[in-house]
């Protein structure tokens, strides 16, 4: 029983990582409708920005999680305006194919820039284990998962209540009818990729913090574990990415806990098969009937 | 067969532009202007070629977004590889491309009867899902030596095999899909609903499609396999998927033509490319944005090179 609350701890700690780089792919889906290949590599950026700052200007966890989140939304708005925003008219499969070239330009511009090769992420926070009835929890979990529960949470408030929250459900029902209303699109879709990408770059600094590892490559693995996430929940739905995210998290930390490590991601995909074919638009999807 | 013989004209030109083709590669590689270095550019691209028709028949003609290519080329390419070892023969290869076939189209059934039912980025991250699952298993087995993968692969797999067996997977493709299956698996693209008020089993038509693409892919891996020697579960992964979808999307969705121009475009940039190391892969992104942003349907589009429509024009202009 010990064993499997530790792992659901530590499901949890992985898991909030996927939900939070979830919910961006969840939000750029959901208002154009693009898988956003390059979303795992704006959190790999996130991640090299935290090493930078904390090497090198010496911030500390709070200041390198916000800097980061500032810079990854400039970058995702800034990738949003020259790679996708001429493609908004075109076939969805030539947007996600420049959505692949800009994850494949993010990825090998960082390893010729700064190097392939892994590097350690600086400690700033010292790990302190603490054992509640035989579970042991670390400082870095409990941070993980609380910086990860409030952004989630900024995230609902900002989408329920704030007049850009308002417009980007508007723009994610229907983009013409928004405009109709005088909400510019433009500039509602940069937002989102600024949220979206914000949430990533925390969770970059936070995997540097958690997995004490990071290289050019990092982004694409948990990328599409995240998306899978994101399609689990049923993509275009916030709460139903937080959930995947979880899920997915847990899922993989307790497969891995039974000793079925090799067949970790295997049984991940085989739940998202299963899950689709029960649900054919996730869990909590909208099913839009087609009208003759 | 009726397929063929209504094509016949076609085909038999097809045929013999395919045949100069081969003997002008092959007097090039006895003059020597062709060397090992370019034959493998050759065959590489022949092989993405094979690639890239089967994925455009499923994503460009049955509109059936599949992500799951590489899962089908990895069957192939194991069969190849555990069979050509113990049976150390022609005969052998052959046999092992034949199986990987039948293993593949089984696979595809099994993927796509439940899969298939799903639609747009949903069937997209299924298929992927199944093909990460192949490849998962591969990488688990002692037969196909986990992930360390197979090495000294007899070599059957010489640069005209593969130049035929190209020809013929096209010459197939091409034609199911100028047959009446070809024209169903469109109307099913098209509207799904109208399809089936007009009484076509769409289900039944997009496996077909599906298993077929399956099956050059398997081909395809045969020949990979055979051609480099050495194969590992992640020359198989999600990139060699998107990989062959970067092939299909930059031809052109919808055109075996642009297939084809598009894997020789690619493989010759790739090759160009091969001098600046690391700068190489950011050249190739760049390249690969500018021609999506500049040209978003692709280099050819739905544009198809046909030899009866040449024919037309020719017979328009005498007269």
């Amino acid at each position: 029983m010990q064993t499997f609350f530790q792992q659901v701890i530590n499901g949890l700690s992985l898991g909030s990582i996927y939900a939070l780089l979830a919910l961006g792919y969840t939000m750029v889906y959901g208002i154009i409708k693009l898988i956003n290949f390059a979303h795992g590599d704006i959190y790999m950026l996130g991640a090299f920005w935290g090493y930078y700052v904390i090497n090198v200007w010496h911030f500390n966890f709070i200041a390198a999680l916000l800097s980061a989140m500032v810079i990854c939304g400039l970058s995702g708005v800034i990738i949003e305006y020259f790679a996708y925003r001429p493609l908004r008219h075109s076939p969805r499969i030539t947007a996600l194919i420049t959505a692949i070239g800009v994850s494949f330009f993010l990825e090998n511009g960082m390893a010729y820039l700064f190097g392939s090769n892994a590097r350690d992420f600086p400690q700033i926070v010292k790990q302190v284990n603490y054992n509640i009835g035989g579970v042991r929890i670390s400082n870095i979990q409990i941070q993980i998962l609380a910086t990860a529960c409030i952004l989630m949470l900024l995230l609902q408030l900002i989408i329920r209540y704030t007049k850009m929250g308002r417009a980007m459900r508007a723009v994610s029902v229907d983009n013409d009818a928004a405009q109709l209303v005088g909400i510019n699109p433009n500039l509602t879709i940069s937002f989102t990729f600024a949220l979206g990408s914000a949430l990533a770059g925390a969770a970059g600094v936070m995997i540097g913090l958690y997995y004490n590892s990071i290289d050019p490559l990092m982004g694409m693995t948990p990328g599409i574990k995240a998306f899978v996430a994101a399609v689990v929940g049923g993509i275009g739905s916030v709460p139903g990415a937080s959930l995947g995210g979880f899920l997915i998290g847990l899922l993989e930390t307790l497969v891995q806990s039974v000793g079925l490590s090799a067949y970790k991601d295997a049984v991940v995909y085989v739940v998202l098969i299963v899950i689709l074919l029960i649900l054919p638009t996730g869990i909590f999807g909208k099913n839009v009937k087609e009208k003759v | 067969m009726i397929i063929l013989k209504a094509n016949l004209k076609y085909n038999v030109c097809w045929f013999i532009v395919m045949a100069a083709a081969f003997y002008l590669v092959n007097i090039l590689v006895m003059v020597g202007i062709i060397d090992s270095f370019i034959e493998n550019m050759l065959v590489t691209i022949w092989i993405n070629v094979i690639l890239a028709t089967g994925l455009n028949l499923i994503i460009g003609f049955a509109g059936q977004f599949s992500l799951g290519h590489a899962g089908f080329m990895a069957i192939g390419a194991y069969a190849a590889a555990i069979i050509t070892q113990q049976v150390d023969t022609v005969g052998g290869f052959y046999l092992s491309l034949v199986v990987g076939v039948i293993i593949a189209i089984i696979a595809a059934v099994i993927v796509g009867i439940p899969t298939l039912r799903l639609k747009g980025d949903y069937l997209a991250i299924a298929t992927m899902g199944a093909a990460e699952i192949i490849r998962i298993i591969i990488n688990n087995l002692k037969i196909t030596n986990g992930p360390a993968g197979m090495f000294n692969i007899p070599q059957f797999a010489t640069w005209p095999f593969v130049y035929i067996t190209m020809c013929v997977t096209t010459i197939v493709v091409v034609n199911f899909i100028n047959s009446r299956g070809g024209r169903i698996i469109m109307s099913v693209r098209d509207d799904e609903i109208a399809a089936e008020s007009m009484g076509i089993n769409t289900t039944r038509w997009k496996l077909a499609a599906f298993v077929l693409g399956a099956a050059t892919a398997a081909i395809a891996g045969g020949l990979h396999a055979s051609y480099l020697q050495t194969i590992a579960p992640n020359d198989f992964g999600i990139m060699e998927s998107i990989s062959i979808l970067i092939i299909v999307v930059l031809g052109g969705v919808g055109s075996i033509t642009g297939s084809v121009v598009a894997a020789v475009v690619l493989g010759v940039l790739d090759t160009i490319l091969q001098d600046f190391g690391t700068l190489r892969m950011v050249i190739y992104a760049v390249a690969l944005i500018l021609i999506m942003v500049f040209k978003p349907s692709g280099l050819l589009g739905t544009w198809e090179f046909s030899i009866r429509r040449l024919f037309a024009s020719l017979k328009r202009r005498k007269v």
